[in-house]
């Protein structure tokens, strides 16, 4: 008697391995819809490259080349998480896209790592760049040790400003996402020191600095260089804790509250 | 066991769910949701039996998209229950039998075909080979493609092949052939048999009375919220009693009513048509006052004269 074989035999368990290949999957091609989408990819990473071409490259001569690195650095990393998962959650949303993503059985978790991810491989990129300009054009000298530190601390960045994007793709139409990302981001990062050291800014803007999240990043980044304001780094690293924790429940509080209303 | 009896969901189900034919594959038991005034459904009651195609037929704001969210997990209801595949439809494992195709504005741009395809079938235990998908869709054209470069029968079909790649039992279409032109919806509605003749359930909603007609072994007539009438297409023409007859003629429309068991008349380019309980009767008064009648067809009463009627009353009826 012949005998059929049939694909569809018994369940495929859904263990570690199906788990797996779908995070990878969800990153591949988040990656490569980031990388795409020129807005994205071309500002994004264009942006700090261009300062640091502009500022830090014709300052080879003082601090600032090997200053603005790190600090650029984290403006990368910053406007990655901003633009990549605020607007890009956004949009999805408005369009109808993330409902039927949470209809079929994609792990909710999945779909945010994998952007998480995203934005952050795009962040490292950036550090490449900045750091190779440096070395090269910018006549700075850099060791191995620091250039990992700097690639810690951008990695460890993208936590909270993923955080900050999930609320921003919460509260704000997708419509009205850049312009609104913009107006918070630019201000936010000149305050906290990204373009120059916070000594240098008028005294009414450095009151403020100590609320931003992006002055406690680069504070730590500045650190690896030796750059940073007096005082422990820890109570850096508890301010960016302190800030995801409020972002992450300040989004649950609106999430569920927007369930609860559809 | 009955027809309406509801499984309970077990605490680790064998899986596949044996599924007889009278069983329930999927359930909303007298939903009522709410969007802040508007009721969207109202003491809504629906039920998926295995292997049938069901179309959920209602004009616009009907509640057929809340339903389909419903059954989907994206949404709860306000009172009432669901159940899908036996479980709540917010279970993973429930969602691995299940595909979707959604009414999207837009889908994300950047990614060939292929490659959404691919994405999506790593979210199912057993998918279909991607080449089956692509098969089945009909994207051979443009599997390539990027996603922002498709026309929107081409996305249509994109979505289906979305729907379909993870093999479920249960398949939620709404409205799926918008857009489409005749050669492309002709093809879908193919491959919707085809997921029925494979022993899938799907449910399908659409303000298209042919498309319901075509595809459905049952149809649900649902508006402002309410199950209106639920039953085959022919047991819902037979609702409307009475045949259309059709003719070109000089006779006046207003007499035309006059005429014995004519319940409505209608002007339809330069014919008339005219919905009759006796047609035979109005037939032959109308051959004996007008000679010059001619073009005459006599025929049963369409499902759109019966949806008319049951959505303009809008007074719930069972069937």
């Amino acid at each position: 008697m012949a005998t059929t074989a049939i694909a569809v035999s018994g369940p495929r368990r859904l263990n570690f391995g199906y788990y797996a290949q779908i995070f990878r999957k969800e990153t591949k091609y988040e990656f490569v819809k980031m990388l795409r989408t020129k807005t994205f990819s071309l500002s994004v990473l264009g942006f700090p490259v261009m300062f640091y071409l502009l500022f830090g490259t014709s300052n080879r001569h003082n601090m600032f080349a090997r200053y603005l690195m790190p600090s650029y650095s984290c403006m990368g990393v910053v406007s990655a998480c901003l633009f990549g998962i605020g607007m890009g959650i956004a949009l999805e949303r408005a369009q109808g896209w993330l409902e039927l993503k949470q209809a079929s059985p994609m792990p909710r978790f999945a779909y945010l790592a994998a952007k998480t991810i995203s934005c952050a491989a795009f962040a490292l990129v950036i550090v490449a760049a900045l750091l190779t300009l440096g070395i090269t054009i910018g006549g700075v000298t850099i060791t191995a040790g620091e250039a990992m530190k700097l690639a810690g601390v951008v990695l460890a960045g993208s936590l909270p400003f993923t955080a900050m994007g999930l609320l921003i793709a919460l509260l704000v139409p997708a419509s009205a996402g850049p312009g609104v990302i913009n107006l918070i981001y630019l201000p936010m990062s000149f305050a906290s020191g990204f373009w120059m050291p916070v000594g240098y800014l008028p005294h009414w803007l450095r009151v403020i600095t100590p609320a931003l999240p992006t002055y406690h990043l680069a504070q730590i980044a500045l650190h690896i260089f030796g750059y940073s304001q007096a005082g422990s780094m820890l109570t850096h690293w508890e301010a960016l804790a302190g800030f995801t924790l409020l972002m992450l429940g300040a989004a649950w509080i609106i999430f569920t509250r927007s369930e609860a209303k559809a | 066991m009955s027809a309406t009896a509801v499984i309970t969901a077990t605490g680790s189900a064998a899986w596949p769910l044996p599924l007889s034919q009278t069983r329930a594959v999927a359930e909303l038991h007298s939903v009522t949701k709410r969007y802040g005034q508007t009721t969207a459904l109202d003491n809504f009651s629906l039920e998926l039996h295995a292997g049938e195609v069901v179309a959920l037929l209602g004009p616009n704001g009907a509640g057929k998209t809340t339903a389909v969210r419903l059954l989907l997990g994206l949404i709860s209801p306000d009172s009432g229950s669901v159940r899908v595949l036996g479980r709540d439809p917010r279970d993973a494992d429930a969602r691995t039998r299940i595909g979707a195709m959604l009414q999207v504005s837009r889908v994300p741009e950047m990614l060939r075909v292929r490659e959404h395809i691919d994405l999506f079938r790593s979210y199912y235990p057993n998918p279909l080979p991607l080449a089956e998908v692509v098969r089945i869709a009909k994207l051979e054209s443009i599997a390539d493609q990027m996603f922002g470069k498709l026309s929107g029968g081409q996305k249509q079909r994109a979505l289906f092949g979305l729907a379909v790649c993870g093999n479920p039992d249960l398949v939620f279409l709404d409205e799926p052939t918008v857009g489409m032109d005749i050669e492309s919806r002709r093809a879908l509605w193919d491959e919707i048999r085809a997921l029925s003749a494979a022993g899938k359930t799907v449910l399908l909603t659409t303000h298209y009375l042919e498309e319901a007609d075509m595809l459905a072994n049952r149809i649900v007539v649902i508006n402002k919220g309410k199950l209106l009438c639920e039953g085959t297409s022919t047991a819902i023409k037979q609702r409307v009693s009475g045949r259309r007859i059709r003719c070109i003629t000089q006779l006046d429309s207003e007499f035309l009513r006059t005429l014995p068991s004519v319940v409505d008349v209608q002007q339809d380019r330069e014919a008339v048509m005219i919905l009759a309980e006796r047609p035979e009767q109005v037939v032959r008064e109308m051959l004996l006052r007008d000679e010059a009648l001619h073009g005459l067809e006599v025929a049963a009463a369409a499902l759109e004269d019966a949806f008319l009627e049951l959505t303009s009353d809008s007074a719930p009826a069972q069937a």
